[in-house]
């Protein structure tokens, strides 16, 4: 299945909740910030929630910035 | 003379606002914050991409500012209002529960010049005053948009200078001149402020604060650079309460004009 990430489609080939898909990439959980379907999803909930076809993900941090 | 700013719900002293971008690295960074001993400091969010390797830029923000994310890369309403939402959480989740309802609404389509727009900056401000955020929209400088800012509930307006990173001052002074004159709440002039006498030039006039980034990002050496700034914007603002006098076309002598040394006629 093809979820949305960042604006980018990818390929998931087995059923991943949040927690997972944020693990595999190498991220770290206490930086970032997640928006799943277009609602924030608190940390708390990532493991509960699994991804599905044509969902979307936004994974954010701080940068600098004026 | 304590002369502090009461703004978003905070009381702060320094009235130099710094911009976190373009910066070499975070610790030269942090050291412009320490140096003009910054009071608020902006910063923005963007998408992950791989592995987040670098640091964390929040652990070099010192603990005494004040972080106000701005929105930039929205392009409407709505993306600023996702991208004021997503800060907010993400400020909650990395560092203190306080303060973190400050945001700098920044909404742009314009690549050239970088021009806010103003309508859907309007939008968003709508909405998020509403659900608590302190706004503070980055606009063209108008005053009738202001005023509608202000019935937003906007907790400050923040007119451009110049073109962002355009180091070219204050070209937009007749203008900001009116906003102040007629605004009831903080003038911030955000953008374009290039050195220390144009920061000095907006609190003359009577600005609450301004915001600064590139001019100082990019000098030979920030930190030096943002304690120059520091000083302009302090004496500037001294001036401003102290009371300019008015300019006038012909002299006025500021030594006795007693003739002396020649006969009386």
């Amino acid at each position: 299945m093809i979820i949305k990430i960042n604006g980018k489609g990818e390929a998931v080939d087995k059923p991943v909740n949040l927690m997972e898909l944020i693990l595999a990439k190498g991220l770290v959980p206490e930086r970032i910030v997640v928006e799943h379907n277009f609602k924030i999803a608190s940390k708390t909930d990532w493991q509960g929630i699994v991804l599905k076809e044509d969902d979307n993900v936004e994974i954010v941090s701080f940068v600098g910035g004026g | 003379m304590q002369d502090i700013l009461q703004i978003g719900g905070k009381s702060i002293s320094n009235r130099l606002f710094i911009g976190t971008g373009k910066f070499s690295d975070y610790p030269v960074m942090k050291k412009a914050l320490e140096e003009a001993e910054a009071d608020v400091a902006t910063v923005a969010l963007r998408r992950v991409d791989g592995a987040s390797k670098t640091e964390n830029i929040l652990n070099y923000i010192p603990a005494k500012c004040i972080i106000m994310p701005n929105t930039s890369g929205a392009r409407n309403a709505d993306e600023a209002v996702r991208i004021a939402r997503l800060a907010k959480a993400s400020l909650l989740a990395c560092r203190q529960a306080a303060a973190c309802d400050w945001v700098k609404i920044e909404v742009i389509q314009d690549n050239k010049y970088l021009l806010p727009d103003n309508i859907e900056t309007l939008k968003a401000t709508e909405i998020l005053a509403r659900e608590g955020f302190k706004v503070f929209p980055y606009m063209n400088p108008d005053l009738s948009a202001a005023r509608r800012f202000v019935d937003a509930g906007a907790s400050a307006v923040m007119p451009l200078g110049s073109p962002i990173g355009s180091n070219r001052g204050i070209k937009t002074r007749e203008l900001i001149e009116i906003m102040v004159r007629e605004i009831k709440i903080p003038v911030i002039v955000d953008a374009g402020l290039g050195r220390p006498s144009d920061a000095c030039d907006c609190m003359e006039l009577g600005c609450a604060a301004v915001l600064v980034n590139t001019a100082i990002a990019i000098a030979r050496d920030p930190a030096a650079m943002a304690k120059a700034f520091s000083a302009a914007v302090k004496a500037g603002r001294l001036a401003y309460i102290s009371g300019i006098p008015s300019q006038s076309l012909h002299a006025n002598a500021s030594s006795p004009l007693t003739g002396f040394l020649r006969e009386d006629r």
